[in-house]
């Protein structure tokens, strides 16, 4: 009964879908200028916001500690601005989503900076010892929490391999509507998921290849045309931990 | 069973009792207060922070539910392993595991950043988490010791004392599993990710557990005037000593395997040598006043045991126990994670420093809140219904012993 009500509205179906098409395109035209320049500079697509997420991307990042500035900070208070965490906060309780670690060899006396937060770990330890499942990986690979579902256990903080989380341990003012926070709930790196579900690159790889030297560069790590995939394929890199087996989704050169 | 003839009495409601009921209350109030505190504030209030996000409530949380499990093991010596000594302490044994076990959930719960969400927890899981499954293996074990207790004491049950006994002994060493592994299925922390922490935590609750028994034990029958046989108290010391060797031993092995491995050396370094206070917990804490002293005490054959060392014993057993979850619990999380093994490292985020952690008022005001509120049910509930016999002389709970108390 309910196919012969379908077939008997596939005029009117036809008519709506026409309509919406010509929305569609109307919408189209007005942001192409937009897309096209996104399309230029990186390689995400923007996902329309009734798609569900899909295993087809892996989104990653390469980050190029020799084209690391020592002593820059401009992926940190890129993310801060785009995420409205404050990165002048230095107690033990305040957040940082990202933050520059300092690496010297005490043998050879070598020293290195680069970039540390949430590496998106394709079998994350945060989501697995997560009770209520707060803590989830999206299918594209970006790992998140669900602020909804989060009771603030910080078993996820104490799982994190690379401290990535942060516990919110007071009351927040001046949220972005695009990166909700919450008082007792964890929050860490979201790889700027609102920016990649639509076509932008995360606010840190923008910045720096804008401001600084240009070390970070993000991308499909499933496609193998993409820039991100190539390099990883030509040059030697290396993941933070990776004996934990976690296969995570930053990959680091010269570290 | 000659046992069958023990009486059980509701203890008295005189004003020992009320004024007992009225102190542990004002200490739940405190507790309370902290955890409303804490919660409004938010846990900038505590000592807790981004390194350190399990604190003091949690040491007393864990030390309460593992004490809970242990408390079990005096019903399950009677029950399934038919020690007849025990039989008359297994009621009481089976109360403690309950009232120590809310305790314990009372701090964690009121501890979390947003306790209101509780029916989340309860509600909606993630299977893959250990954390889940406890809820299950805490709730469960509440359901199982009250059937237990069921059987127990009503007299048409009581044939099924001993299934039910073997299913609460099984649970209980599950749920104690769990807990342990919370710790023991960390990949990341070098001072964890350990299968031993599963039977090393089994060990702990087995100590813990006797210890606060036997001192609640002794309080509750010097406040009701009931009388408690020497060779009784004796057995329960002697017992307490087995288990403080037991937990040495998992100690041992769990230090003496990472010391072999050279990537913990730095972790071993930390706890064993230059970890400051915690260091200090370790040895002097949890090895000499929680392992040793009590061991030396109660097994040494040239020491006469008397009621005063079993308490003392029992006493050192605790405060050990505060200081052995203190080194796991706060130390393990002040050693900082080792991203770069080889590498000095610094940062922004205390990154390859060892945390600070000095912990609030607040914190030590909740923990104390689920100790009070642990101790509040035991009372109560040996004044409503007949937990505690009327008498415990050696010659009414065990003819068998004739030792003489001190």
């Amino acid at each position: 009964m309910s196919r012969d009500h379908q077939r008997n509205n596939a005029p009117q179906e036809q008519s709506r879908r026409d309509i919406l098409r010509g929305a569609a395109a109307l919408g189209g035209l007005a942001l192409a200028p937009g897309v096209t320049l996104h399309l230029i500079g990186g390689e995400a697509a923007a996902r329309p916001a009734d798609e569900a997420v899909s295993d087809t991307h892996r989104w990653g990042m390469l980050i190029d500690a020799g084209k690391c500035g020592d002593g820059c900070q401009e992926c940190v208070t890129a993310c801060a601005d785009e995420n409205g965490w404050d990165p002048d906060g230095k107690l033990p309780t305040d957040a940082q989503w990202i933050r520059k670690i300092d690496l010297r060899d005490p043998k050879s006396g070598a020293e290195r900076t680069l970039p540390m937060m949430c590496q998106h770990c394709a079998s994350p330890p945060c989501v697995d010892v997560c009770p209520t499942g707060a803590s989830f990986k999206r299918a594209d690979g970006i790992v998140l929490v669900d602020k909804h579902t989060c009771i603030g256990c910080r078993y996820c903080v104490m799982a994190c391999p690379y401290n990535a989380r942060s516990f919110v341990h007071e009351p927040l003012t001046d949220q972005k509507a695009h990166a909700p926070r919450g008082k007792g709930t964890v929050e860490s790196c979201t790889m700027c998921v609102h920016r990649v579900d639509a076509g932008k690159q995360p606010a840190c790889v923008e910045r720096c290849n804008d401001a600084a030297g240009g070390a970070m560069l993000f991308g499909d790590l499933n496609d193998p045309t993409s820039e991100i995939s190539k390099r990883i394929a030509t040059y030697a890199t290396a993941r933070v931990r990776a004996d934990l087996g976690l296969d995570t989704g930053v990959y680091y050169r010269n570290i | 069973m000659a046992m069958a003839r023990i009486t059980y009495r509701e203890i008295d409601g005189g004003t020992t009792y009320w004024s007992l009921l009225l102190g542990l209350s004002a200490l739940v109030l405190i507790g309370l207060g902290s955890a409303w505190y804490m919660e409004h504030h938010g846990h900038i209030v505590t000592g807790m922070s981004n390194r350190i996000v399990w604190g003091i409530p949690h040491v007393f949380a864990i030390f309460l539910i593992l004490a809970a499990s242990g408390a079990l093991n005096v019903a399950s010596i009677a029950s399934v392993f038919e020690g007849a000594a025990y039989k008359p302490l297994a009621r009481l044994s089976g109360l403690m595991a309950i009232a120590l076990l809310i305790g314990g959930l009372a701090v964690l719960v009121l501890d979390l950043g947003r306790p209101e969400r509780l029916i989340v927890a309860m509600t909606t899981y993630n299977f893959k988490s250990i954390f889940a499954w406890n809820i299950f293996l805490y709730t469960g074990f509440l359901v199982v010791v009250m059937a237990y207790l069921f059987v127990q004491m009503e007299p048409t049950m009581t044939r099924h004392i001993k299934a039910v006994g073997w299913f609460a002994l099984v649970w209980r060493l599950v749920l104690t599993s769990g807990t342990g592994s919370i710790f023991g299925w960390l990949v990341a922390r070098q001072a964890y990710d350990a299968a031993i922490m599963a039977p090393l935590f089994i060990a702990m609750s087995f100590a813990y557990g006797l210890a606060v028994f036997i001192l609640v034990l002794m309080a509750a029958c010097k406040i009701n005037r009931r009388p408690l046989g020497g060779a009784l108290v004796n057995r329960l010391g002697k017992l307490l000593g087995v288990f403080a060797g037991a937990v040495l031993y998992m100690t041992a092995m769990m230090h003496l395997t990472n010391l072999y491995a050279a990537e913990h050396g730095g972790v071993e370094r930390f706890i064993l040598a230059d970890g400051g206070v915690y260091t200090a917990a370790f040895w002097l804490g949890h090895i000499v006043v929680g392992c040793l002293a009590p061991m030396a005490l109660m097994l040494s054959p040239n020491l006469r045991t008397s009621r005063l060392l079993v308490a003392v014993a029992s006493g050192l057993v605790i405060v050990g126990a505060i200081a052995h979850l203190y080194v796991i619990i706060i130390g393990g999380q002040a050693f900082p994670l080792l991203m770069f093994p080889g590498q000095e490292v610094s940062s922004s985020f205390f990154d390859g420093v060892v945390a600070p952690y000095s912990p609030s008022l607040p914190e030590f005001g909740l923990a104390l809140g689920g100790v009070a509120l642990a101790l509040a049910i035991t009372l109560g509930g040996m004044r409503v219904l007949r937990f505690m016999p009327q008498s415990l002389a050696d010659d009414d709970a065990s003819p068998a012993a004739n030792q003489s108390p001190a």
